[in-house]
């Protein structure tokens, strides 16, 4: 990890800020993602999570702030130097996202079929190869409304390392998966960074999953960064609101009920007044 | 803006330049679209093809009453035997067009709209996008290109199939000389006629394509938003097929 530490980082979020209609989102978001490891980005659902990786991958721009990916600024890509960037990058969406006329074996060579010429039994073998590393070459032919959820991310898994990027972007890569399916993406994502050497981003609420593989831990909170360190260190910080986050409680800064009038009151109160 | 009709009357200006701007991100993506024609093919298929069954049994049937309606008017004047030609040029020049665009925008149209309005609901166009691949190109293109196709093949099939059911009635029910059917119709319909015919179903296709494929791609990404969608389609492709037929028939007229 010594060497890790060092590494160069390949994206690099400083001082962002964003809002929308309005509501801010990030205020002052500054973080790092470093060349070989894998860093999580962690935080309570609404905290922006996804749409830091919609401003990662250029699909909407900041307010202010720098964002660089591969030492581009992305915001201020031109949309062909923006997909030139994409494809060294790997995403794995929420719900898999796979395409629902095409096989699973057809959504694994998608982005092959887009962007290069390979000869049909070298793809072939490519495709092959890495639905075997997700354990699902058996399942080829079928289609994406024939597998289960925790089938379908493996697919979407297999289709986003398929032209071997630099970079892999997680997005909540535990939700809804039973105890199986979930050790078998968390033994993915960590022997893809290990073995590959694959910088890896990983957004997630599940803390106790990702604290397990994770470098790097960064806590978002009312729009920037509230904590960051390895997960040990992440645990040991006396900070109310990593304490509320990392183990779960009610209670805290971040309140669990969404503002409303008295509970006795409306219970109870007569309903005309 | 204090007229109540100002809010409305903007809405609808933003929303034709909008369609206007997407039309242009469209046609620039059909020349590269093409070159993966079995996308093409595949669409041509699935917006022609499957709505085949239905254009014909329409056109028979508006074919049918055709020849019931028209025998009936001609046979007032004694001139029954001009039924082949009222026929021919009605469905040739206005039913046909019309009425296939119709078809179209309810058979085809409302499946290319959910189509797209569930790939955007789940996150199948933005994946495409996060892999480098323009969804215009590589979903919207070839659909809306399939559409303009299928239109006037499937209204040419209509008309024939229409002319062969106003012949039916005409000729087979009630009596009139099968020879004045055709000789007539022959000698009156002008390539002109089959035109105006090709150019309006033409430019049916495109509204109706482009109206589909607009709202599948703009779908909020919700099964609400992805219903109301296929609503507006079917809703805007009979409103503009209408309009643009009562333009088009007066430019024809006028030259």
């Amino acid at each position: 990890m010594t060497a890790a530490t060092a590494a160069e980082p390949v994206v690099e979020v400083t001082d962002l800020r964003y809002s929308i209609d309005g509501r801010r989102i990030f205020d002052s978001l500054s973080l790092q993602a470093r060349r070989g490891e894998i860093t999580a980005v962690l935080g309570p659902s609404g905290t922006g999570k996804t749409t830091l990786l919609r401003l990662l991958m250029g699909a909407i721009r900041p307010t202010a702030g720098r964002v660089t990916v591969f030492g581009a600024q992305v915001p201020a890509l031109r949309r062909v130097e923006l997909y030139a960037l994409r494809r060294r990058v790997g995403m794995l969406f929420q719900n898999g996202a796979l395409m629902s006329d095409l096989s699973v074996f057809e959504n694994v060579a998608f982005p092959l079929r887009a962007h290069t010429r390979l000869p049909e039994p070298l793809l072939r073998r490519l495709v092959l190869m890495k639905l075997q590393a997700v354990g699902l070459r058996g399942a080829a032919e079928l289609a994406p409304s024939a597998l289960s959820g925790g089938m379908a991310r493996r697919v979407a898994l297999a289709r986003a390392i398929v032209m071997d990027p630099e970079l892999l972007i997680y997005d909540e890569p535990f939700v809804g998966l039973d105890p199986i399916s979930l050790g078998v993406i968390l033994r993915l994502i960590q022997s893809l960074n290990a073995t590959l050497g694959i910088t890896t981003i990983v957004v997630t609420h599940d803390v106790q999953e990702i604290s397990r593989i994770a470098h790097q831990s960064y806590l978002l909170a009312n729009g920037g960064v509230v904590a960051a360190g390895s997960p040990t260190e992440l645990r040991a910080t006396a900070a109310p609101v990593v304490n509320q986050f990392m183990n779960g409680l009610p209670d805290g800064p971040v309140p669990f009920h969404v503002p409303a009038p008295d509970y006795r009151e409306q219970l109870l109160g007569n309903p005309d007044g | 803006m204090a007229s109540p009709f100002a809010s409305p009357l903007v809405g609808a200006i933003v929303k034709i330049g909008r369609v206007t701007l997407f039309l242009g991100r469209v046609v620039a993506q059909c020349l590269p679209s093409l070159r993966a024609p079995r996308l093409l093919v595949a669409q041509i298929y699935n917006a022609g093809g499957r709505s085949l069954i239905i254009v014909m049994l329409c056109g028979l049937f508006v074919g049918m009453v055709l020849g019931l309606q028209g025998y009936d008017l001609l046979q007032r004047f004694g001139s029954e035997s001009a039924l082949g030609v009222a026929a021919a040029l009605g469905l040739v020049k206005e039913l046909g067009p019309v009425i296939t665009a119709l078809l179209f925008a309810g058979r085809a149209g409302t499946s290319l709209t959910s189509e797209i309005g569930l790939m955007r609901a789940t996150d199948q166009l933005t994946a495409m996008e996060m892999m480098a691949v323009d969804p215009v190109r590589r979903v919207v293109a070839p659909r809306f290109l399939g559409g303009v196709i299928a239109v006037p093949l499937l209204t040419a099939v209509f008309d024939v199939i229409g002319i062969f059911g106003a012949q039916l009635i005409g000729v087979g029910m009630l009596g009139v000389e099968s020879g004045s059917f055709w000789s007539q119709m022959q000698s009156a319909v002008e390539v002109r006629d089959i035109t105006e015919g090709l150019v309006k179903s033409l430019c049916f296709g495109l509204a109706c394509s482009l109206m589909a494929v607009y709202e599948g791609y703009h779908a909020e990404p919700t099964a609400e938003g992805v219903g109301l969608a296929t609503t507006r389609t079917v809703v805007s492709s009979a409103v503009l097929t209408l309009v643009l037929d009562y333009m088009l028939t007066a430019a024809f007229l006028r030259t």
